[in-house]
């Protein structure tokens, strides 16, 4: 690889051997005055076309600045990537200029954020908005992007959006306000959706609504979706794969069914045990003890010893690599055999 | 947990309307925010009344009633036989003590200028004869071990501690006073999902150990099942149905109940492709206009002219066990069909 930037952008058409976008060994730190936030520490993860990979983890374990940096909308400084690859059809985003990367983001990766009001500009239409990303990429003139605008209001299901493309986001029920934001998302046909967290800020019956949207959204264009997430419930609905986030690491890797059957890695196991189950009632609900560690001083070794039910010596002194199970699957545990067997120590 | 013995909250046909006014000199009322709309519950000695609905349907503003933060338009709320929403001054101070709360977010609603005793000790200024003055720290220590914080933080600041601690502290605040009313409005849902587990052990725990009667609103349903004895389900300002859990979850009635229930993601991939899901369509409407008749019908499949000419009551409907608010309420097991 060539370290210097480039303009060169991604190929278009066919995939070859390239993953859609593969995430390889990232680190991003924030250099602060009370230190070094170490908020990503080698995550790697890939998506393919029509395909849905959930990033699951706490408030603080990096899936979002993961996904910030994919975007390239991290603040640099205090950010910094010291270490990893971000290929999309092959080419290391990292690597690219600038200008290239505008290219990229928004047209060919785009982002859904999770609170929509403070994503959207109170003081423009909606219409407005949306047709932005008609004029600013494609040129076109406004009474063309209008229209458009128009016409992806409708793809979102938003009723009567000739007359509501000319509101203000203010307007919207906090639903409706999510479909614009997916509208202006999807406006450009990008080959990656990142969701972050889209319903978090929604009731069930209406997050019900968005998740289908998305689904159908991604059916018909072949989008690979990454949908970053704390539910446990909206992973197991969606996803095709998922990974498992803690501290800044992938802790395990999987596709759904086998994760949610036998989980290999004791912070999914805990997470799973932790819901609340009916045949359990009136049982107190398995808890994972302790607090998320503090990205300032990370625990040695593995990051989840303090809080590990199956913590051995080596545990606190070494850091366990992302044992191979299988072809698909993985796991950042150095007894993950016990786990995936069930015996806790 | 006991239910059945004499109920120690009585609520009986509670309205709250928020009034909509027009004008900046000459005020005139031109509405009114239905927020809470004729509710009646009871709630026993040790019980837990779980309440959920979407937010707008004046979960939150049936909490503040109950605190009596805010004085209903109408009806009563009756706690160990005197109704405080007519309580003045020094009767109103000492009915307090008996119902308090617990906040949603645990980030804004403890004091960032105040230390951890002083936020825990607080209550014991205002009821004076609560604790005397010499035993107030020992108190607030014992406060902060029965919630598993350690008794020596007494004098760090809220930002020193996690979310879930800090929960915790909130929930040593409302203990403070011995009540017998807990009102938790979402006590968990701004936590971590590794911390939930252990905030809900917790008042669990202190419910066993204290005899509690708590009223937990939440719109996490599955946490709502397993801390619950009864459930509500609440829609634009009204119940529209109320039981037990396993009537409402095994076999809710109301249709908004089963599409609440639908919507829910079960945590278990297995079979999801057949999972029976019933998407509602659009938003709730407006609570300052709410349909005629019944409030649902404008999102229900069932609906039928008789709904929106008459208002369907909270009440025994036959084939159903518990209450329900549906012309044509029918049990029907979303979670297991399929």
């Amino acid at each position: 690889m060539k370290s210097t930037s480039t303009g060169v952008l991604p190929a278009e058409g066919g995939l070859g051997d390239h993953p859609l976008l593969a995430v390889e060994d990232l680190h991003v730190e924030f250099r602060t005055r009370a230190g070094v936030v170490r908020a990503v520490n080698g995550v790697t993860y890939s998506v393919g076309p029509g395909e849905t990979l959930a990033v699951l983890g706490e408030s603080g374990s990096g899936k979002s600045v993961t996904a910030q940096a994919i975007m390239g909308i991290l603040d640099m400084p205090p950010a910094v990537i010291p270490k990893g690859e971000i290929r999309f059809r092959g080419t290391d985003l990292l690597k690219l200029s600038e200008e290239a990367r505008t290219q990229v983001r928004g047209q060919r990766i785009a982002m859904i954020f999770q609170d929509a009001l403070s994503a959207l500009n109170p003081v423009f239409t909606v219409g407005w908005q949306i047709s932005e990303m008609f004029r600013v990429h494609r040129g076109m003139s406004k009474g063309e992007a209008m229209k458009k605008a128009v016409e992806l209001m409708d793809r979102v299901r938003i009723p009567a959006a000739k007359q509501r493309v000319h509101d203000y986001p203010h307007q919207f029920s906090g639903g409706m306000r999510q479909r614009i934001m997916i509208a202006m998302s999807i406006a450009l046909d990008p080959e990656v959706l990142i969701a972050d967290e889209p319903t978090t800020a929604l009731d069930v019956t209406v997050q019900a609504q968005i998740m289908e949207l998305l689904a159908e959204l991604q059916r018909e264009s072949q989008m690979g979706l990454i949908l970053i997430t704390h539910d446990l419930g909206v992973v197991a609905d969606v996803a095709d794969k998922i990974a498992v986030m803690y501290a800044g690491r992938i802790v395990e890797h999987a596709p759904v069914h086998d994760i949610y059957r036998r989980p290999a890695h004791p912070y999914t196991k805990g997470l799973l045990e932790s819901i609340p189950r009916v045949d359990l009632k009136g049982q107190d609900l398995y808890a994972i003890s302790g607090l998320p560690p503090n990205l300032l001083e990370l625990p040695t070794g593995c990051s989840f010893h303090p809080r590990c039910p199956y913590r051995q010596d080596n545990c606190v002194t070494d850091v366990p690599p992302l044992h191979t199970i299988s072809g698909t699957r993985g796991s950042a545990c150095h007894y993950w055999r016990e786990v995936v067997d069930g015996e806790r120590q | 947990m006991a239910s059945g013995s004499e109920p120690i909250l009585e609520v009986r046909d509670l309205v709250k309307h928020f009034p909509l006014t027009q004008g900046i000199v000459f005020k005139k009322q031109i509405g009114a925010i239905k927020a809470v709309d004729g509710v009646s519950f009871e709630l026993s000695k040790g019980e837990t009344l779980g309440i959920v609905g979407e937010s707008g349907c004046g979960k939150s503003t049936l909490a503040k009633v109950l605190m009596a933060l805010e004085r209903p338009t109408s009806g009563s709320v009756t706690v160990s036989g005197r109704d405080i929403t007519r309580a003045r001054g020094g009767e109103l101070k000492r009915m307090r003590r008996n119902i308090q709360m617990v906040m949603q977010d645990p980030y804004t609603s403890l004091n960032p200028r105040m230390t951890v005793g002083d936020i825990i000790g607080e209550p014991y200024e205002i009821h004076t004869e609560a604790a005397p003055k010499g035993d107030r720290r020992k108190k607030v220590q014992e406060l902060l071990e029965v919630v598993g914080l350690n008794p020596d933080h007494i004098n760090r600041y809220p930002h020193q501690f996690s979310g879930g601690q800090r929960q915790r502290i909130g929930i040593a605040r409302g203990l403070a006073l011995q009540p017998e009313i807990i009102v938790c409005d979402e006590p968990v849902s701004a936590l971590d999902v590794s911390i939930q587990a252990q905030v809900i052990n917790l008042l669990d725990r202190l419910q066993k150990e204290f005899n509690l009667a708590y009223i937990f609103i939440a719109h996490d349903l599955s946490v709502v099942r397993h801390i619950s004895d009864r459930v509500a389900v609440m829609y634009l300002g009204k119940f529209v149905e109320l039981g037990r859990d396993t009537e409402i979850y095994d076999r809710p009635a109301h249709p908004y109940t089963q599409a609440l229930l639908s919507a829910v993601p079960v945590p278990n991939p297995e079979g999801r492709e057949q999972r029976e899901r019933i998407i509602l369509q659009g938003d709730p409407p407006s609570p300052a206009n709410p349909p005629s008749g019944c409030r649902f019908r404008t999102r229900c499949w069932k609906a039928q002219e008789i709904c929106a000419e008459e208002e369907p009551l909270l009440q025994i409907r036959t084939g159903v066990g518990h209450e329900s608010a549906c012309h044509f309420a029918e049990t029907h097991d979303v979670v297991h069909a399929g």
